[in-house]
């Protein structure tokens, strides 16, 4: 066949196939959209993401309960996950012999491929107990374990391998040359890794943080068997909470008899889904400036 | 033995990379305060060696290195030396321009930074000394703050060799400093290296021989991992002994 024939075939599928995968996420949202009418038409908008009284049978669905949930445990997951995650990229990139790094590596990999409910299921025999019997206690709480704590620790475990692993590659992409201009200048390694590599970096860095972020927000399975799952804002992190993802995964299909329900878990996917995309995006807008800054 | 007061003297430096013997019983004297320029083919170990003078050769990994490099009557390779005192004594100029990824001013002020200084005033001086010395200062003192990535070629390399001065070295290594650089910004770096000399003591790699004969004091040619010949510039220019240091110059090896 004619090579230039070849190739506009080529690019017209592409460019096909692009089009599909971009018109998919309009899709998604169009009929989620379209799903939550029903519910949007009967109740206000500020009422359904600021009350907090969850009684579905009496018609009142407040959201707001859930969406607590899920900001507090994606933070406390991104508060346990972040800085351990930072130190053991920079230590397997900028630090670890070839040896340890080939062991490390592939260990962590791993990680990201266990499936959800191994780690709900390590959540509920682990660090439930341990939150229970000595964590809660410690601080004066009386708990049973299944709480906003469990949930976090357990996402923050999930998340690791995929910041780990993003932000490991992302700082041996920085040329191996600009170390060595900092070395040449007298500086530490320690200095090198803080002033040059991390600043290189860091637009990288914050796109793995992200991806981290969006995971943990949707991630539903670990979470939900280890969280307690009960509609009520949490005054502690030793109390259950109730996020979004598993309110959608444990009632949808159970619960549609009654009226309007349906309508508002999809609203509650709607959510989610705008939130998600909304942190990507404005992760973008911080990508590109710092780039411009620094790069 | 030399007529001139070396600044660096190499005594039996020998180098191997896994196994590949890449420096083969070097000594060599490098003068004071003069320009030494270090020729050969390609892969003879011009940048081993100058690697080796100021210890940044320790990031390659299985480097096996034995001899002394004495500088100012003391072996870098002594096991008592700071290897950050080292380097900030001996600055190093880059076959391309690596800027940092920062600021003009924070390039420049980055040396100083990690070395304590934090006083703005000071800094100021410094930068604006330093980007003086490397005759870029009237080409960028209106746009300090942006990155130094937008600068071109010639000017990023300008900035990196103010970005060394600015730890006041005493020795500054250059690899083939123009080599990615066209014709008029090279001249202008020559330029600069030429006005160095006064204060310090500069060693060059060069592919290229005119260059050699115009910055050029003193001349180590080597070949292979060894040094075949060294000396005054005008003698291994006008009159080599070594039969491969005629080869070389007249251009039969390259
Ligand atoms: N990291 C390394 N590992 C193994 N061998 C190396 C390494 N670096 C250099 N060599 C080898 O050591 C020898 C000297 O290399 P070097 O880079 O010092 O040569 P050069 O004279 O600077 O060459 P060029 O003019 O091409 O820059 C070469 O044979 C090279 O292949
Ligand atoms: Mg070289």
């Amino acid at each position: 066949m004619d090579r230039k024939l070849k190739e506009a075939i080529a690019s017209k599928l592409m460019l096909l196939a692009t089009v599909f995968s971009s018109l998919l996420i309009f899709a998604v949202v169009i009929g989620l959209i379209q799903k939550s009418r029903p519910i949007l038409a009967t109740h206000s908008l500020s009422e359904l993401l600021l009350s907090s009284s969850w009684f579905p049978l009496r018609g009142e669905f407040g959201f707001y309960p859930f969406i607590i949930g899920t900001i507090w445990v994606t933070v406390l997951a991104m508060l346990f996950s972040l800085p351990l995650c930072l130190l053991t990229s920079i230590y397997l990139a900028e630090y670890a012999p070839a040896k340890i790094r080939a062991f490390i590596k592939p260990l962590i990999d791993l990680l990201a491929g266990i499936p959800s409910v191994v780690y709900g299921l390590w959540g509920i025999l682990i660090v439930v107990p341990l939150i229970k019997d000595y964590v809660a206690p410690f601080f004066g709480y009386s708990a049973t374990g299944y709480c906003l704590l469990a949930g976090g620790i357990v996402l923050a475990i999930m998340v690791f391998p995929i910041i780990i692993a993003v932000s490991e590659e992302v700082f041996r992409a920085v040329p191996h040359e600009i170390r060595e201009v900092s070395l040449a200048l007298g500086a530490t390694k320690w200095q090198t890794v803080k002033h040059v590599a991390l600043r290189a970096a860091l637009p990288g860095v914050i796109a793995a943080i992200v991806l981290g972020f969006s995971r943990a927000f949707g991630e539903t399975m670990a979470v939900m068997m280890v969280v307690g799952n009960v509609a009520r804002v949490p005054s502690s992190v030793f109390e259950p909470a109730y996020p979004l993802t598993a309110l959608i995964a444990n009632n949808y299909g159970e619960m549609m008899s009654v009226p309007l329900y349906d309508s508002a878990l999809l609203l509650s996917a709607l959510i989610l889904l705008l939130v998600i995309l909304f942190f990507s995006i404005a992760a973008r807008i911080v990508l590109l400036r710092i780039e411009r800054r620094v790069m | 033995m030399p007529k001139f007061k070396p600044h660096i003297r190499v005594k039996n430096l020998n180098l191997f990379y896994e196994g590949h013997h890449a420096l083969k019983d070097i000594t060599v004297d490098i003068p004071e305060k003069e320009i030494t320029a270090i020729i050969g083919p390609s892969g003879c170990g011009k940048t081993t060696l100058l690697k080796s003078l100021n210890r940044l050769i320790d990031l390659v990994d299985g480097i096996e290195i034995s001899g002394e490099v004495i500088v100012d009557g003391e072996d870098i390779y002594s096991t008592k030396v700071d290897v950050t005192y080292i380097r900030k004594k001996i600055g190093m100029l880059g076959q391309k321009p690596y800027p940092l990824p920062m600021s003009i001013y924070d390039n420049v002020a980055y040396g100083p930074r990690i070395h304590g200084m934090r006083k703005k005033k000071e800094l100021d001086g410094i930068v604006e000394h330093y980007l003086e010395v490397a005759g870029l200062w009237d080409e960028v003192k209106d746009r300090l703050k942006s990155p130094a990535s937008m600068l071109s070629a010639g000017q990023q390399q300008r900035l990196c060799l103010a970005r060394s001065l600015a730890v006041e070295p005493e020795i500054i290594l250059g690899d083939e400093p123009t080599s990615a650089l066209d014709p008029i910004s090279s001249k202008r770096i020559e330029e600069v290296f030429i006005a160095l000399k006064k204060d310090y003591t500069i060693v060059i790699v060069t592919h290229i021989l005119r260059q050699a004969v115009r910055l050029a004091d003193y001349v180590i040619f080597l070949y292979m991992g060894d040094v075949i010949e060294q000396g005054p510039a005008k003698e291994i220019f006008e009159n080599p002994k070594e039969e491969r240091t005629k080869a070389y110059i007249g251009g039969e090896i390259s």
